[in-house]
């Protein structure tokens, strides 16, 4: 009995330890991009984001004072002194004169060059180089040094992205466009379908199970079809490309799961109250307003919730019915595809506006979890 | 004034919604007092009428929508696909269909299409099978499948952005920025390399086959063993899990034999999105990554719903863990699994984002919604592009049928 208790304790820690540890792997990127996105660019190429904790080591080139304006006689040579870091002291581990061999002296090391020329660098920065006439005149000598720069966190990023950034890397714009589609795709798409869906709820007509059939089709049918076709429509029609095609595009595309989840969801409303009503001389829009909608809060939720995670994060669409050759109504999405082509090393530059993006559905997920996942449930399982 | 977009957009909302409502409301009085009053010698006729006109007022918007934007574009893309553009619109036949499948990138695009068919389903539903199962019992479940979860949130953009960081080269004489580069470069050939990357993953092909072989086991025992139902139709279901096992068993132990006899570029930064096939499976990661919430929600739930009585009866007549998890749980949540597997293929087709963000089809890494709209947007091909479109079609089409009939059923 003993032994079978510990077999079974045993058995709970590797479940306590595998969940941990997948947890952690499916965490791991997006803290990744979360922690990136708070560091300097220097710091980001020095050094992986998972040691952003520790110190971590730069190498950097500094260039003596020009030697004409500064130097000093002492005998027969010259000499010229003064401080690399103006104000901005670093940990040197290691320094050098030449780009061949970068840490070549150790601070308070003297390195000789060429005929008698030499440079002296203390760890404090403070440095020391003497030679001939010749040698020292033109422009001043390079200095390279390993340093040990410690953590250092910024919110740098976010400014740039969000206030004084210029051009691509400037996303304010790009964030209310994508609100701008955002909303009204949410909302428009909601009131359409409920009361489609409380047609083939609640009435009686001929040809309602084949429609509730459709509907289960549609949900299904690639929107990558309907690109060419309605974007031929839209430019006959005047409208173009542009945020009424964009919102039209998104009410459209996003009718057949409203329909399905708002008519599954109102199907299972007490039959008795809404029967009640009707003897009481209620209209049907009056049933659908006063005593529908507000019951079907929960599923009108859910919708709203998959809706606005939808066309906030869609690129296609956005892509196809929106955006002209102008750029102006570039929405997030595109904005840091874009900036994945011209700033592809730049990643301050591009975790900062990825994350900008992200942030928005991350709090709806957060907020409204308990919706999210009623509306898969209802959605997807029979 | 009305040029600004946050001007336009609130102005859409409340003229979209009000219109909405206006239109309801409007409609149905129109339709009570104007055309079919309950008055008079015609009243209850009248109220009758009503009623048959009423449903489809309530329903034109919606279905004017998904006429116009889903059910007519499925007829009018056929239709350009059978066309050519610039002979005006000229009927063509199967030229463009002919078009496409004579360039290598379709095939390409096919090829990868069916990878990513067969891998992302799986992995998500296995992993999300796991979490579930894992999480069922424990105290701080909730918060582990909350966090799990949470990748359902983030764009396919957004996440190609977190997956490139993961994937970053930088040249051998830096710091790798890139974790998977980092970890790369932490093997040299040695003991540690061996074990990690040869050891190690034997032993997991080689669990994993015993795991595929005892699960086929379970199902192609019962066709021997005497006493059990031996309903006809389900054979050749048994069979065919058979011969899927064996292939899977194969496959994993030639693997484990290629492990072995692998050369592997040690201490060399790899760029590992430009490495054909492999990179394929780089870019599978994220899809992989973002689905396994939404299998692991919903199997939870169906894990939920199991009666407790049929655990319990396998407990008291001794089954292990594993039995109960394979035996008893996984059958009865069939169904669901099924389900969450066709509802991640539907995902997998459509995927666009993903590649477009990371590879724009490079380094052979092409599905056809991204050479789709290559054809459309970037080649102006509207034949081409639009036959692809309906190979998508055609590919979505059985799991269409399939869950217009299993509704119909259910209504019944």
């Amino acid at each position: 009995m003993a032994g079978m208790a510990r077999k079974k304790s045993a058995l709970t820690w590797a479940v306590h330890l595998s969940v941990a540890f997948l947890v952690i792997m499916w965490l791991f990127p997006t803290v990744g991009l979360f922690v990136s996105s708070f560091r300097t660019a220097d710091q980001i190429s020095s050094s992986g984001w998972w040691a952003s904790l520790l110190p971590s080591e730069q190498n950097e080139v500094y260039r003596a004072k020009d030697p004409d304006d500064h130097r000093v006689a002492d005998g027969d040579r010259f000499v010229v002194t003064g401080n690399i870091f103006e104000g901005a002291p670093r940990e040197i581990r290691s320094w050098g004169v030449s780009s061949r061999n970068v840490s070549a002296y150790q601070p308070g090391e003297t390195a000789e060059m060429k005929d008698g020329e030499t440079v002296t660098l203390q760890p404090d920065g403070s440095y020391t180089w003497s030679g001939n006439d010749k040698q020292l005149s033109g422009r001043g000598q390079r200095i390279f040094i390993t340093a040990t720069v410690p953590p250092e966190f910024t919110l740098g990023n976010y400014a740039t992205i969000l206030f004084s950034g210029t051009g691509q890397d400037n996303m304010a714009k790009a964030f209310f466009n994508t609100l701008t589609v955002t909303i009204p795709a949410t909302i428009i798409p909601i009131v359409v379908a409920a009361f489609a869906a409380y047609a083939l709820a609640w009435m009686e007509f001929p040809g309602r199970a084949l429609l509730i059939a459709a509907v289960v089709g549609f949900l299904v049918v690639p929107l990558q079809l309907a690109l060419i076709p309605l974007l031929k429509l839209h430019l006959d029609i005047g409208i173009g490309k542009g945020y009424v095609g964009v919102w039209l595009a998104h009410t459209a595309f996003g009718m057949p799961l409203a329909v399905y989840l708002l008519r599954n969801y109102m199907v299972g409303l007490p039959r008795d109250i809404i029967e009640n009503a009707k003897v009481d001389g209620a209209t049907d829009f009056q049933i659908f307003t006063r005593i529908i909608v507000p019951l079907s809060f929960p599923a009108l939720a859910s919708f709203a919730i998959f809706q606005f995670l939808w066309t906030w994060n869609d690129l296609l669409v956005a892509k196809v019915f929106l955006i002209d050759s102008t750029g102006s109504t570039t929405v997030m999405t595109n904005q840091i595809v874009e900036l994945l082509g011209t700033r592809g090393g730049n990643w301050e530059i591009l975790a900062t506006a990825a994350f900008v993006s992200i942030a928005v559905p991350l709090a709806v997920f957060f907020a409204m979890q308990r919706y999210l996942v009623r509306g898969l449930l209802a959605g997807s399982v029979k | 004034m009305l040029e600004n977009p946050a001007v336009l957009g609130l102005a859409t909302i409340i003229l979209g919604v009000g219109g909405c409502l206006g239109y309801f409301f409007l409609s149905n009085v129109i339709l009570d007092k104007l055309f079919f009053p309950p008055r008079g010698e015609d009243a209850g006729k009248n109220i009758n009428r009503a009623n048959m006109v009423r449903p489809w007022l309530f329903l034109f918007p919606a279905l004017f929508a998904l006429t116009l934007y889903l059910a007519y574009p499925v007829f009018e893309t056929l239709r350009l696909s059978l066309t050519d553009r610039d002979l005006g619109g000229a009927f063509v036949g199967l030229e463009n269909y002919r078009k496409m499948t004579a360039e290598p990138k379709f095939w390409e695009a096919v090829r990868n299409n069916m990878l990513w068919l067969i891998v992302v389903p799986a992995a998500s539903t296995a992993f999300g099978l796991l979490v579930a199962q894992l999480t069922d019992r424990i105290s701080w479940g909730n918060l582990a499948k909350s966090l799990i979860f949470m990748p359902m949130a983030i764009s396919f953009v957004g996440a190609s952005v977190i997956f490139k960081l993961i994937y970053d080269t930088r040249p051998v004489d830096q710091n790798q920025i890139g974790v998977l580069n980092a970890i790369w470069l932490k093997f040299d050939g040695g003991l540690g390399s061996v074990l990690w990357l040869q050891v190690l993953p034997t032993v997991l092909l080689l669990a994993f086959a015993a795991i595929v072989g005892y699960v086929a086991w379970i199902f192609v025992r019962d066709i021997v063993a005497k006493g059990s139902d031996k309903s006809v139709w389900l054979l050749p279901l048994r069979l065919l899990l058979a011969v899927g096992g064996l292939w899977l068993i194969w496959l994993s132990l030639s693997s484990v034999v290629s492990i072995w006899f692998e050369e592997l570029p040690f201490g060399e930064p790899q760029t590992w999105l430009t490495i054909p096939l492999w990179n394929n499976f780089f870019l599978m990661v994220v899809l992989i990554w973002i689905q396994t919430g939404f299998a692991m929600v919903i199997l939870s739930a169906a894990l939920r719903g199991i009666p407790e009585e049929t655990v319990e009866a396998a407990i008291v007549d001794g089954a292990n863990p594993f039995q109960i998890f394979f035996k008893i749980k996984v059958p009865q949540i069939m169904g669901t699994i099924v389900v969450v597997w066709t509802t991640i293929t539907l995902t997998v087709l459509k995927v666009f984002d993903i590649v477009f963000a990371m590879t724009n089809g490079q380094w052979e890494t092409q599905v056809l919604a991204n050479y789709m709209y290559d054809k459309l947007f970037r080649a102006n091909d509207w034949g081409v592009g639009s036959a692809s479109a309906i190979v998508i079609m055609l590919l979505v089409t059985p799991i269409l049928v399939w869950n217009v009939y299993n509704a119909r059923k259910e209504m019944r």
